[in-house]
C-alpha cells in the first residue's frame, strides 16, 4: 500500500496540519510503511464478527439535568492566545 | 415544461433543558460572551462528556409524539471538522444509530385535506457556539456559551411539494416541540432553525432532482420565501440550459435571495466514528411506557375531538389547537360558559383580536379563561347583549374585575321586565306621532326597516339595556294594531 | 534519615506516623535527590518545589490529626498527562509547553485528598505516543540503569524517576503498554488496571478506548497502596465504572497455591530475547514453588494486535487532537494570514512528527473509502483479540508473559523506524485492545538490565493480579535491586 501524494495532501489538509514541500515525500514514505504493517489484516476473515467499539458492555449513565458550573471566564482566557471583551480572537471567518 | 418541487427539511430544535447536553453548564440565553462555556464546553485538554438524561428523555418525548420507532440502542458518534466554533474540533452527534426513528406527522392542505409527512429520524447532537463577525482588528470573535446546547435534529423525508407544504410541516413540528415542552420554539434566538433541501424535476420523473441545502431562516414567513426563490432559481437556471449544483445555499431576507455559501469543509469529509468517550444509550420498554403515558394530547388528536364533541368545523379546530394553552383556554370558557360555538368565537375573534393588538401570547393574557367564561355565560343567558359584552370585555381587560362585578356596577344588565319595556315603547311611539302614522300607511316591505328606527329610539331611552327581542315583539305589536 | 528514599511506601507511611520524619523532611530529602541526579536522567519536565514543601507541611498537620490514607505526605510525581491546577500540563509537547490548566484531573485530585505531595510533572512521550520517550518536546529520558538507553514509553519519566528514587512512587498511563513496557524495562512494578478502574477525567487523551491509568511503584505492595487512592466511581466520566474498589492492601498476602498461570504460547514464539525468555521462565519457576499451577495457553490472535492498534488509536487520537487549533489554549502560531494558516501552521509547530504521524494515520482511515477497510476491520480484529482473552480465563486464573520482546535498547537505535518501534509493544498492545488489567514486575536481570514479567489479570481482577505479584516478591527480592550510580 503507497500513499500517492495527492493523497498525502488531502489528508493533511483535513487533519490541518502543514506539511513543507521537502518533508512530502518522506511523510509519504513512513505512512505508506505503517499502512503496510497494518495491510496485514485484511487476511484475516472477519466475516460475521461484530465490531468492538469498546472495551466495556456498559449502557452510557445518565446525568440529572442541574447547573453545576460557575462562571470562570477570566481564569479560562488567562490562558488564551488571543482573547478581547470576553470573546475568543481568531482571523476573520468569511462565510 | 411543468416544474414538480421536492423539499425535505432539516429541523434543529434546541431543548429546553436547564444545562447542556454533555456539561453542568447553563443553557440560558443572552448571558454575557463566553460565561457560560465550562472546561467541557471549550473542549480543555482532559475533558469529558457525559449525558444528561433530560435531553434523552425530551428526545424519546417527541418519537413517541409522531409515533416513531425509538432507538432501544443508539451511539453518539464524533462528525470531524474545523471551524472556530465547534471547540473539539468534532461536533458529538448521532450517526448510524439515531435515538428516534421513522415517524409522521400530519400537516392540512389549504383545500382543507390531510397529507402525511414521514419523519426520517431525529437525532440528538450539541450546538456549536457562534462566530461575530464585528470587527476586531479584522479578527472573528469566538462566543461558545451556546456550545454544548442540546439539540434534536428533526430530518423529514422529501415528501413536501410546495413552499406552502413545508411551512405547514415546520409549523407542525414546532406546535409539537411547544405542546410537548421541550422545545421554547422561539426563532428569532434560534432556538426552532429550518433547513430546507430543495429540488425540482420535470413532472412525472421519478429520480430526485440536484439539491440546494438552504440555511439562515429564521421564521415561517422566510422560509416560504427562500424556497420559492429557490424553486425559481433553479427552473430558470435548467431551462435556460444550466446545471443545479449540490451546495448550501444561505437565505438574505434583505435581498430576497439565495446565495452560494463557501463551502465549511470544501471535501466534506465528516469521518464520524462511534465517540469512545461515550456508551450507548439503552432504553427499556419501561422508560418508553412512561414516556407515552405522560405524554399531552397532541395537537391532530385534539382536532379531531374538538371537532366531534364540540362540532367546531376543521378550520376553527386547527385555529383553537394552535397552542396547547390556547386550547386549554378555549375548554374552559367552552366548560364555564356552557355554551361551546359562542365560546369558540368569542375566543377566536375578540379575545384573539385583543391579543395581537397587544402582541400578547395567551399565557400572558390579563383575563383568566374562568372570567372570559363567565362573560361568555352573561350573553347566552340573555344578562347582556354582545354589543354590551364588547364594553364588558374591555373593562375585564383593563382589570375592574370579573363580568358580574361589572354589569353590576355600571348597570348594563340587560331589562327583561316587560312592564318597564312596555313603558318605554309607549313613551317613545307617544313622542313620535307622525313616525307611527308613516309606518302604518307604509307596505309590508318597506316596515321592516321602519321598525329599526323605533328600536333605536327604544334601545336609546334604556341605554343599550333593553332585551333587543323583547322590544322588537312588542313594537310589532302595538304598530300593527 | 540519610535512606529515606531507599523505603517502600508502607515503610514511609509508618515513618510518618511514627514521628521518625516528617513530609516536609522527606520532600526536600526528595528535592534535593532530584536537583542532584535528575539532570542526568531528564525524568521530570516540571519540578514545583515551592508547592510540593507547603503540600508536605499540609499533610504534616494532617498526619497529626491522623490522616487515614497511607498516601497522606508520600512524595509522588505525576506523569505531565495529567492535568493539575496551577501546574504547567504540557504532555511532552511544544503544543502545551505554555498550558497551565485551569483545573485538576480526577486522579490528581484524589492524591491531594489522600494528602500525597507533588514534587512535579514527569517526563513522556509527546502525547503518550512513543515507546521509547524520544519523542518528548523536553528531550528523551535516560534509563537509570544504563543512560545510553532508553527507559521505555511513553511514561518513560515516571518509570526512571521510580527507578531512580526520584519519588516514592509515580502515576502513568497506558495505551498500548505505556505503563508495562517502561516499567520493564526500569525494573519497576506497574499495573495497567482495568479500562474504566480509574477515571480518566483530565488526562490528556490519546486513545479514549484504550487509555487508562494506573501506578508504577517499587513493589506491588506500593502499587497496591496507589491504586486503593486512583481507583473509583467518578461521576464526570462516562466510562467509569460504578463498582465498589477492593481494599487491595489487605488481599496481599492471600496464599496463591493452587492459582491457574497460563504462559500464552505466541508469547514465547520467534521475537523474544534468549535473554528476557531465560528470566521469565526463571520467574515462573518461583510461581510453581508458590504452588501455582502452570499450564500453556494459546492467545491465537495477538499477532494481529499491532496492526489494529495502529488503527484504532491513531482514529481516536487524530479526533481527540483537533481541540488543539491555537485558539483557545496552546501554542498559536505567528501572525496567521487566514483561519486555515492559523490552524496548519500551528499544529505543524506544536506537534511532533510521530504525532503527525499518527493523526494523519487516523485521518486517513476513518475517511470516506477506507472506512470499513481500516476502522471497522480492526474493531472486528479487536473483538477477535477479546474472545482469545475471554476463552483463556476459562482456564486459568492469570496469564503470565513476558512484557517486552527485550530488554532496554539504545537511546536513537529504533526512532527512525516507527514499525519496528511499534513492535517493542506486542506483547501488551492486546490487553489494552480486550480492556483487561496488566501489571509488569521485575523478574532476574539480564546483562545488568532489567526484564519485565507480565501478569494479566480478568476483568476487575487487579486484587489478584497484586496478591500474585506481592507473593512472588516476598519470596524473591529482584524488585529491590537498584540502579548503580544514583546515590
Amino acid at each position: 500500500m503507497s500513499l500517492e501524494r495527492q493523497e498525502v495532501e488531502k489528508i493533511t489538509h483535513l487533519a490541518r496540519i502543514a506539511v513543507g514541500e521537502a518533508e512530502m515525500d518522506a511523510l509519504a514514505r513512513s505512512l505508506s510503511g505503517i499502512l503496510d504493517f497494518v495491510e496485514q489484516m485484511s487476511a484475516v476473515d472477519t466475516q460475521g464478527v461484530e465490531p468492538m467499539a469498546h472495551p466495556l458492555h456498559m449502557a452510557q449513565r445518565l446525568r440529572p439535568d442541574q447547573v453545576t458550573e460557575q462562571d470562570q471566564r477570566e481564569r479560562f482566557q488567562s490562558i488564551a492566545p488571543e482573547a478581547e471583551a470576553g470573546l475568543y480572537l481568531v482571523p476573520k471567518v468569511i462565510e | 415544461m411543468q416544474w414538480e418541487t421536492v423539499i425535505g427539511l432539516e429541523i434543529h430544535a434546541q431543548l429546553a433543558t436547564k444545562s447542556k447536553i454533555f456539561s453542568g453548564a447553563s443553557t440560558a440565553f443572552g448571558a454575557e460572551p463566553n460565561t457560560q462555556a465550562c472546561v467541557v464546553d471549550l473542549g480543555l485538554p482532559g475533558v469529558l462528556p457525559v449525558l444528561n438524561g433530560e435531553a434523552v428523555t425530551m428526545a424519546v418525548r417527541f418519537g413517541t409524539a409522531i409515533e416513531a420507532e425509538i432507538g432501544r440502542r443508539s451511539v453518539f458518534a464524533r462528525k470531524n471538522y474545523f471551524y472556530p466554533d465547534l471547540p473539539k474540533g468534532y461536533q458529538i452527534s448521532q450517526f448510524e444509530s439515531p435515538i428516534v426513528g421513522r415517524g409522521h406527522v400530519e400537516i392540512l392542505l389549504e383545500d382543507g385535506s390531510a397529507k402525511l409527512i414521514g419523519v426520517t429520524r431525529a437525532h440528538l447532537e450539541e450546538d456549536a457556539g457562534k462566530s461575530l463577525h464585528e470587527d476586531f482588528h479584522g479578527q472573528t470573535g469566538i462566543d461558545l456559551n451556546r456550545a454544548g446546547t442540546p439539540l434534536l435534529e428533526i430530518v423529514s423525508e422529501p415528501d413536501m411539494r410546495s413552499a406552502k407544504e413545508a411551512v405547514a410541516y415546520a409549523r407542525r413540528i414546532h406546535q409539537i416541540v411547544r405542546y410537548l415542552g421541550i422545545c421554547d420554539g422561539n426563532m428569532q434566538e434560534g432556538s426552532f432553525r429550518c433547513d430546507a433541501n430543495v429540488s425540482v424535476r420535470p413532472m412525472g420523473q421519478k429520480a430526485f432532482g440536484t439539491r440546494a441545502e438552504l440555511k439562515n431562516i429564521n421564521s415561517f414567513r422566510f422560509l416560504e420565501r427562500a424556497i420559492n426563490f429557490e424553486v425559481e432559481r433553479q427552473i430558470d437556471l435548467i431551462e435556460s440550459g444550466g446545471k443545479v449544483v449540490l451546495e448550501t445555499r444561505l437565505y438574505d431576507p434583505n435581498r430576497d435571495e439565495t446565495r452560494s455559501m463557501r463551502s465549511k469543509e470544501e471535501a466534506n469529509d465528516y469521518r464520524y466514528f462511534p465517540d469512545p468517550d461515550l456508551l450507548p444509550v439503552e432504553l427499556d420498554e419501561d422508560f418508553i411506557a412512561a414516556i407515552t403515558a405522560g405524554l399531552p394530547e397532541m395537537p391532530d388528536a385534539k382536532r379531531h375531538r374538538f371537532m366531534k364533541d364540540y362540532g367546531l368545523s376543521a378550520a376553527d379546530a386547527e385555529a383553537l389547537t394552535a397552542g396547547r394553552a390556547l386550547a386549554d383556554y378555549y375548554e374552559t370558557v367552552a366548560k364555564t360558559s356552557g355554551d361551546v360555538r359562542l365560546a369558540a368565537n368569542w375566543v377566536m375573534v375578540e379575545l384573539g383580536a385583543a391579543l395581537n393588538r397587544e402582541g400578547l401570547d395567551i399565557l400572558d393574557c390579563p383575563v383568566k379563561a374562568e372570567s372570559f367564561g363567565g362573560l361568555v355565560a352573561r350573553i347566552k343567558d340573555d344578562t347582556i347583549s354582545g354589543k354590551i359584552a364588547k364594553q364588558v370585555f374591555e373593562a375585564m381587560w383593563a382589570g375592574e374585575g370579573d363580568a358580574d362585578a361589572i354589569i353590576e356596577a355600571r348597570g348594563l344588565r340587560q331589562i327583561t321586565d316587560s312592564g318597564a319595556i312596555e313603558a318605554a315603547v309607549d313613551e317613545v311611539l307617544a313622542t313620535n306621532p307622525q313616525q307611527v302614522e308613516n309606518y302604518r300607511a307604509a307596505d309590508e316591505a318597506k316596515r321592516p326597516k321602519m321598525l329599526g328606527f323605533f328600536v333605536g329610539q327604544v334601545m336609546k331611552r334604556s341605554q343599550g339595556k333593553a332585551n333587543p327581542q323583547q322590544v322588537n315583539e312588542l313594537l310589532m305589536a302595538k304598530l300593527g294594531g | 534519615m540519610t535512606n529515606m528514599h531507599e523505603k517502600s511506601i508502607s515503610e514511609l507511611a509508618a515513618g510518618l506516623r511514627n514521628g521518625d520524619y516528617s513530609s516536609v523532611e522527606l520532600t526536600r530529602a526528595y528535592l534535593a535527590r532530584i536537583e542532584r541526579l535528575d539532570s542526568g536522567l531528564n525524568s521530570y519536565i516540571t519540578v514545583d518545589a515551592e508547592r510540593a514543601l507547603s503540600q508536605a507541611g499540609a499533610a504534616d498537620r494532617m498526619l497529626r490529626d491522623g490522616a487515614a490514607s497511607p498516601l497522606a505526605g508520600i512524595p509522588i510525581a505525576h506523569k505531565d498527562i495529567f492535568c493539575t491546577q496551577g501546574v504547567r500540563t504540557s504532555c511532552g509537547s511544544r503544543m502545551l509547553d505554555n498550558f497551565i490548566s485551569p483545573y485538576d484531573a480526577t486522579v490528581v485530585t484524589r492524591f491531594k485528598e489522600a494528602g500525597a505531595v507533588m514534587l512535579g510533572k514527569t517526563n513522556m512521550d509527546e502525547f503518550a505516543m512513543g515507546s521509547s520517550n524520544e519523542t518528548s518536546f523536553y528531550g528523551p529520558v535516560r534509563n537509570p540503569w544504563d543512560r545510553a538507553r532508553v527507559p521505555g514509553g511513553s511514561s518513560g519519566g515516571s518509570a526512571a524517576a521510580v527507578a531512580a528514587r526520584l519519588c516514592a512512587g509515580a502515576t502513568g498511563t497506558d495505551t498500548g503498554g505505556s505503563i508495562r513496557q517502561p516499567a520493564a524495562l526500569c525494573g519497576i512494578s506497574g499495573l495497567k488496571p482495568t479500562y474504566g478502574r480509574v477515571s480518566r477525567y483530565g488526562m490528556i487523551a490519546f486513545a479514549s478506548s484504550l487509555d487508562q491509568a494506573g501506578p508504577m511503584a517499587r513493589s506491588a505492595e506500593d502499587a497496591a497502596l496507589m491504586l486503593g487512592v486512583m481507583a473509583g466511581f467518578d461521576p464526570r466520566d462516562s466510562t467509569s465504572v460504578h463498582q465498589p474498589v477492593p481494599d487491595y492492601g489487605a488481599g496481599l498476602d492471600g496464599d496463591i497455591g493452587g492459582l491457574r498461570i497460563g504462559l500464552p504460547r505466541e508469547f514465547f514464539a520467534e521475537g523474544l530475547d534468549a535473554k528476557v525468555a531465560a528470566s521469565i521462565e526463571a520467574a515462573i519457576g518461583e510461581f510453581r514453588k508458590l504452588g501455582a499451577e502452570v499450564v500453556e495457553i494459546s492467545l491465537p490472535n495477538n499477532h494481529l494486535s499491532v496492526p489494529a492498534y495502529y488503527v484504532v488509536a491513531p482514529a481516536e487520537c487524530s479526533s481527540n487532537l483537533a481541540r488543539f487549533d491555537g485558539v483557545r489554549f496552546g501554542h498559536r502560531c505567528q501572525g496567521p494570514k487566514d483561519l486555515e494558516d492559523l490552524y496548519k501552521r500551528s499544529r505543524a509547530e506544536g506537534f511532533g512528527m510521530e504525532v503527525k504521524r499518527r493523526i494523519l494515520i487516523g485521518t486517513y482511515a476513518l475517511s470516506a473509502g477506507y472506512f470499513d477497510a481500516y476502522y471497522l476491520k480492526a474493531q472486528q480484529i479487536r473483538q477477535l483479540i477479546a474472545s482469545d482473552f475471554r476463552r483463556a480465563f476459562e482456564q486459568v486464573d492469570l496469564i503470565a508473559a513476558p512484557a517486552t520482546p527485550g530488554m532496554a535498547f539504545a537511546i536513537g537505535e529504533k526512532i527512525d523506524d516507527p514499525v519496528t518501534m511499534y513492535l517493542s509493544d506486542i506483547y501488551t498492545i492486546a490487553v489494552n485492545l480486550a480492556g483487561l488489567p496488566g501489571m509488569s514486575i521485575p523478574v532476574g536481570p539480564a546483562n545488568g538490565l532489567p526484564v519485565g514479567l507480565q501478569l494479566i489479570g480478568n476483568y476487575f481482577d487487579e486484587g489478584r493480579l497484586l496478591n500474585a505479584a506481592h507473593r512472588f516478591q516476598q519470596a524473591t527480592d529482584w524488585h529491590l535491586a537498584a540502579p548503580a550510580d544514583i546515590d
